[in-house]
């Protein structure tokens, strides 16, 4: 063999074999001690890094759950109880369940029901719209319809309906990680419970004008007229600034308050069409069908 | 060789249609709508209610704070209501509306027309009637004149710089001002330098307005202190910063203000203001506004009372024209179209602009090709295609590096990029986010 090819075989080794000592011995002085259940704890989470939490993905999560002593102030929306408990489990803390919720878009004022009264050609995000003015519409409150909740959701759980310049939320893709509230500058999006068979009720409306303001600028606002909070077994329904609201957590359903409400601001979701009795007798007729998609 | 200043600008069209239309009294309207926010600061406090009687430089709403400024009746009448009115914000804001009946002005007010030359106030007195007569920069930005002229210690002033540019193309208020109440202005200019104490006053005029300059360099021979300065046509020249850079040749920095370099602008609508405010004790609740446009039929020049609905001002200069596309409060390059024609003029209202729909489209929006004709255009020495990126990714920790609190939002950037990029639009999205995060990290 030419002594060439050996000698550089030989000293390239010793240069290797050296600098991996050194190395080796490196390592070990500056050695970052890393707790290794965030890395457990990491993977145990969805990983979609949506920020949905409050911190920044889901590793920054992981951190802070890990150095935490209380998992309480914590909840990955997106994972949900499932992956709460996991992670609880890996931690051996305590963890309680939390109620499922979803995002509601609390405006109706379709391109329909909410007359345009003038154009607005400026940069296509609700933001800078809301910055610049009150809006196409005679409500300052309502959807500017530009669709930044849809831009900035993760999980394409919202779209937006072309026919009434809305957004819609699909409910199974939802995992309420709120940033579509966020996004929103008018804060119509509310996250609210999630009942069985993804029903609803909620007064779709944020318009906090006196009633016959209001009214004219959107067929279907609220005008605070409180026929629904008096009709209210539950004193789930509250009025303020001239707006009801139902607390999800005291509303059982019932659905008394979506006949009451003059204006249909109030909107029944995923129920079957109800059949009530006309008032001469004998047919029935169907009221209000169930908005659902 | 006449002198501008160095960094960016533009050159839009002048379109100066009403410049020979002589200042018409606009005849008064039935109700007025006076938003109580006509100004930068705090909004005032309404010290009227329901039924009240009211005459003409009554007040009607009281300043709140240093910056702030009061609100004076432009009309006699009787209080209406306090209400919500969309005013030229584009949003709902309290206004006070009087029902107008006959035209009686508070006795305190002179109304005779005769030049008053001799100023018997001393500083502190001027600054004061100028802070109690409600005097905002009239050049559009309304910023309290009394702030401007309170200066604090330490800080020297040596020029008085007045703003005779108006370098928004349309617009030809302050033109016709110069020409029409010259010397009352040159007092006017006499007052601020004595509530300043300076003894050499600068007017700022862009070339295109020759017989303001003719007319103004004959008059103030008469004044001593007081020069005229004639400057190339260049926007945005009529900017605070971009005129001292012309004049005087100082450079702003960063974050300061134009009495870091010992100079105090103000606009010559302003002098005007105060001359009447200071020598004729008349509040400030009315100004000249242009009316004008391609499709005007008469483009005038209208002596308003402030919260007059703009519908009637476009009613006296002709009527609606069929084709509009937008109605602009203010000039094409910074003004801002206007939601109704029922918004009130208030006291920025310089102009309003009737664009055709050809006019006001905007460009269709296509992609940054990195052209840099924003970055040559800009007269702050921004980068406006790097702003606009990280506003929209909300790098608002970049945006502040790289100075968009400097922005003036001229609209330079906008009205030269050839991608049609709504680049003012996200600038000004971008500076209220880091101006919110520099204001909570000040608490």
């Amino acid at each position: 063999m030419n002594t060439t090819i050996l000698f550089t075989i030989i000293s390239l080794s010793a240069v290797g074999g050296i600098s991996a000592v050194i190395l080796y011995f490196v390592a070990q002085k500056f050695k970052v001690f890393e707790d290794p259940r965030i890395d457990l704890v990491t993977e145990a989470l969805p990983a979609a890094n949506c920020g949905g939490c409050g911190y920044p993905g889901c590793r920054g999560l992981a951190e802070a759950m890990v150095k935490s002593d209380d998992l309480s102030p914590f909840f990955c929306p997106v994972g949900g109880n499932a992956v709460m408990a996991t992670v609880a489990k890996i931690l051996g803390k305590e963890v309680t369940a939390k109620e499922p919720l979803v995002a509601v878009i609390r405006c109706s004022g379709s391109l329909a029901k909410r007359p345009r009264l003038n154009e607005y050609d400026g940069a296509a995000t609700c933001t800078i719209v809301s910055s610049l003015y009150s809006g196409e519409t005679g409500c300052q409150y309502g959807c500017h319809g530009l669709g930044d909740c849809v831009t900035v959701c993760k999980f394409d759980a919202i779209y937006m309906d072309k026919e009434t310049g809305l957004p819609v939320v699909i409910d199974e893709k939802c995992t309420a990680c709120g940033a579509c509230v966020k996004a929103c500058p008018n804060k119509i999006i509310e996250l609210r419970k999630k009942f069985a068979k993804d029903r609803k009720i909620f007064v779709s409306c944020v318009n906090k004008d006196k009633g016959g303001i209001a009214k004219k600028a959107c067929e279907v606002a609220c005008i605070g007229c409180g026929k629904c909070v008096k009709v209210c077994p539950h004193d789930a329904i509250t009025l303020e600034n001239f707006l009801a609201y139902i607390d999800p957590n005291k509303c059982k359903l019932c659905r008394k308050c979506v006949e009451e409400c003059p204006t249909n601001a109030i909107l029944e979701i995923n129920f079957p069409p109800r059949k009530i009795k006309d008032e001469t007798g004998g047919n029935t007729e169907q009221v209000k069908s169930s908005e659902k998609e | 060789m006449l002198k501008t200043f160095v960094k960016g600008g533009v050159h839009p069209a002048e379109c100066k249609f009403s410049e020979d239309n002589a200042i018409v009294n606009l005849p008064l309207p039935k109700t007025v709508s006076i938003p109580i926010a006509q100004h930068i600061g705090a909004p005032s406090k309404v010290i009227v209610a329901k039924g009240d009687k009211v005459k003409v430089g009554d007040k009607i709403a009281e300043s709140t704070g240093f910056v702030s400024a009061n609100i004076h009746s432009s009309v006699s009448g009787t209080v209406n209501k306090i209400d919500d009115v969309l005013d030229s914000t584009g949003y709902k804001r309290t206004c006070i509306i009087i029902d107008v009946e006959g035209d009686e002005w508070n006795e305190i007010i002179d109304r005779t027309t005769d030049l008053k030359k001799e100023i018997s106030l001393t500083e502190k007195e001027i600054i004061a009637k100028i802070n109690a007569s409600g005097i905002v920069g009239l050049g559009g930005a309304t910023f309290p004149s009394h702030v401007k002229l309170s200066i604090p210690d330490g800080k020297k002033i040596n020029v008085l710089i007045i703003n005779g540019v108006e370098c928004e193309p349309y617009l030809t208020s302050d033109h016709r001002l110069m020409i029409e109440k010259a010397n009352e202005m040159l007092v006017g200019v006499q007052i601020l330098m004595k509530a300043l104490s300076v003894s050499r006053a600068l007017i700022g005029i862009e070339n295109n307005k020759p017989d303001a300059i003719a007319h103004l360099s004959l008059l103030v021979k008469n004044y001593p202190g007081i020069e005229v300065h004639p400057l190339k046509v260049k926007y945005p020249q009529g900017g605070e910063k971009q005129l001292i850079k012309a004049l005087i040749n100082r450079e702003v920095p960063s974050g300061g203000l134009p009495l870091d370099v010992g100079a105090v602008v103000h606009n010559v609508g302003t002098a005007f203001a105060v001359y009447e405010a200071v020598q004729k004790n008349k509040p400030l609740f009315e100004r000249v506004v242009t009316v004008t446009g391609q499709l005007v039929s008469k483009p005038s020049n209208f002596m308003v009372r402030i919260g007059t609905p703009v519908s009637q001002l476009i009613e006296a200069a002709g009527g609606l024209p069929e084709d509009t596309g937008k109605i602009i409060n203010g000039g094409p390059m910074m003004g801002k179209a206007v939601s109704s024609t029922e918004v009130p003029v208030t006291k920025g209202t310089s102009g309003i602009l009737i664009m055709s729909k050809d006019a006001s489209k905007r460009k269709k929006e296509s992609t940054c090709v990195r052209c840099a004709k924003c970055v040559s255009a800009c007269p702050q020495g921004l980068e406006p295609f790097l702003l606009i990126k990280q506003t929209q990714l909300e790098k608002n920790d970049e945006l502040e590096q790289n100075g968009i609190m400097d922005c003036i939002e001229c609209g330079s950037c906008s009205f030269t990029c050839p991608a049609g990029l709504p680049l003012l639009d996200y600038i000004r999205l971008g500076k209220s986010r880091v101006s919110r995060i520099i204001r909570s990290r000040k608490q």
